[in-house]
């Protein structure tokens, strides 16, 4: 069964100026456990995707489906990470990570002994009574995975987590994210610029045209660099022949465009 | 080298404490002089003492309406009608930016009294007010209300509605109510805000309320400024202006108290 599948999915902007066609008959199918990227450059709507994907905004035309059902009565379902960790000053760790629950209604002790098991794996255990403000940009990135977590999503939407981070707290939470949503065997979409990131943590790399943004080439990557820790990938012999392949396919919409 | 660091230190924290018993001294300094001067200037008739009285006269008449209590009735009145008439300013107006939050539509209807509502000095109601609710304490309390109501509920509405909407998607995604985004994001984000709107508050509410004594009240110290006006009694006049200056700031600081035990998480 496949966890999502978008079909012939449209997106238009209308202001008053002007309405604006985001996305193009955009059709895909991400199976269960699969990880896969969105390269595209900026403004080729790969935000605007991950947000109909989420729910959050209801595509033009063209539908989303989750398992059988639409995104929109799915939402228990997803998971998102923002680029920043936009964690809530004001709630301690604790209060932060078991508000989705909260929110769903799920809350309960059990539920919150699993959002605590997270972050102690997460090795953030002895920071649950700390606010957001005395913790490192890593560590507020990884608590706002906990939070997404603890809802216990099956479908996970990345957009751009790890950009404000600096280059080896990038390398480090990347392989984090990945060991811990592989054990998990979650689905999961990561959109990003970064090419490396792309073939670092992904099975497959979908890479979008600019504006409107419809889906220009869909990279398979080898498994021995899908299946590896992205760190690693990124040591493959193999890493920098898809980094070029990948990058000349860019280079080409960035000329033509 | 850590010997000498500690020493740096030392002498850094001992300069400050020297800037701050500097500044301390001026302070009281100008505030022993100015009282001096004023005595000295009513004494020496530089100045009328019938118009502007002298600090030694003003104190007598503290120490006798100490005495006989008088001034405590007056003080707590005003006192009291300050408070409520801040705290309804600030809930209500609190409650109607809530309300505006909640519907756009609403919201876009409003503007434009609102707009209005703000531009009009208040306190040109108070004979509407004093018709309207009776010549009693609770029209004076209305207008320390009043005075605050407009100004707070558009400049909540406004930091409710630029509460980051990151933060609001990370809501959404959750999939959650108007009801539960305004519970857990909407109104924590804005309580600094709100908080700072409460000091604003503050010296309103004193505007309003002593405005509604003047007009009709038989006690107050708004009362007795305007019955020490009409006997030419201006060392009461003036009493009951050191004394709501004393009061006003009081309040301030204890507002100023409020938010920063309440922020310590911005």
């Amino acid at each position: 069964m496949s966890t999502l599948q978008l079909h012939d999915v449209s997106m238009a902007y209308l202001t008053k100026r002007d309405a604006m066609l985001a996305l193009e008959s955009i059709s895909l199918t991400v199976e269960d456990g699969e990880f896969i990227s969105i390269l595209g450059p900026s403004g080729c709507g790969k935000t605007t995707l991950l947000s109909i994907i989420a729910g959050l905004l209801s595509p033009t035309s063209g539908h989303v489906t989750i398992g059988n059902k639409e995104s929109k009565h799915a939402k228990a379902n997803i998971g998102y990470m923002l680029q920043q960790d936009y964690l809530f000053p004001w709630r301690s760790i604790e209060d932060n990570i078991t508000l989705g629950q909260k929110i769903r209604g799920t809350f309960s002790q059990t539920t919150k002994i699993e959002a605590l098991k997270w972050l102690e794996q997460l090795g953030l255990a002895d920071k649950k009574d700390l606010y957001p403000n005395q913790l490192s940009g890593g560590m507020r990135q990884r608590v706002a995975l906990v939070r997404m977590l603890a809802t216990n999503p099956t479908l996970m939407l990345l957009d751009e987590p790890f950009s404000a981070l600096d280059y080896q707290t990038k390398l480090k939470l990347e392989d984090l994210v990945f060991q811990t949503l592989k054990s998990e065997n979650k689905t999961a979409i990561l959109v990003t610029h970064d090419i490396g990131e792309a073939i670092a943590m992904s099975d497959r790399v979908v890479l979008l045209s600019p504006r409107p943004g419809h889906i220009h080439r869909i990279f398979e990557l080898p498994s021995e660099i899908a299946t590896s820790l992205p760190f690693e990938a990124r040591q493959h012999v193999h890493y920098n022949d898809q980094f070029q392949i990948i990058w000349k396919e860019m280079e080409s919409l960035a000329t033509t465009s | 080298m850590q010997q000498q660091v500690e020493t740096e230190h030392r002498k850094y924290l001992s300069s400050l404490k020297r800037e701050n018993r500097r500044v301390l001294a001026v302070q009281l300094s100008i505030l022993v002089s100015f009282f001096s001067f004023w005595e000295l200037a009513a004494r020496k008739h530089w100045v009328d003492p019938l118009l502007f009285s002298m600090p030694s006269r003003i104190w007598d008449l503290l120490i006798t309406r100490i005495g006989d209590g008088s001034i405590f009735t007056h003080a707590s009145v005003t006192l009291f009608e300050t408070l409520l008439g801040f705290m309804l300013g600030t809930g209500i107006g609190t409650l109607l930016a809530a309300v505006l939050w909640w519907s756009r539509f609403i919201s876009k209807v409003l503007d434009p009294y609102l707009v209005v509502l703000n531009s009009m000095p208040k306190v040109a109601l108070g004979p509407i007010l004093i018709v309207g609710l009776g010549p009693g304490f609770t029209s004076i309390i209305a207008m320390g209300a009043l005075i605050s109501v407009v100004i707070t509920t558009m400049v909540v509405f406004t930091a409710f509605r630029e509460v980051d909407h990151n933060y609001l998607k990370v809501m959404n995604t959750f999939g959650a109510t108007k009801h539960q985004t305004f519970k857990y994001v909407i109104f924590p984000a804005t309580l600094p805000t709100i908080i700072s709107t409460l000091k604003v508050n503050v010296g309103l509410a004193w505007v309003g309320v002593i405005v509604g004594e003047f007009l009709v009240s038989k006690k107050g110290l708004g009362y007795l400024i305007i019955y020490g006006f009409q006997v030419f009694n201006f060392t009461l006049v003036l009493m009951s202006l050191l004394i709501i200056a004393i009061l006003a700031t009081v309040m301030y600081k204890i507002v100023e108290i409020l938010e920063k035990q309440m922020l310590k998480r911005f």
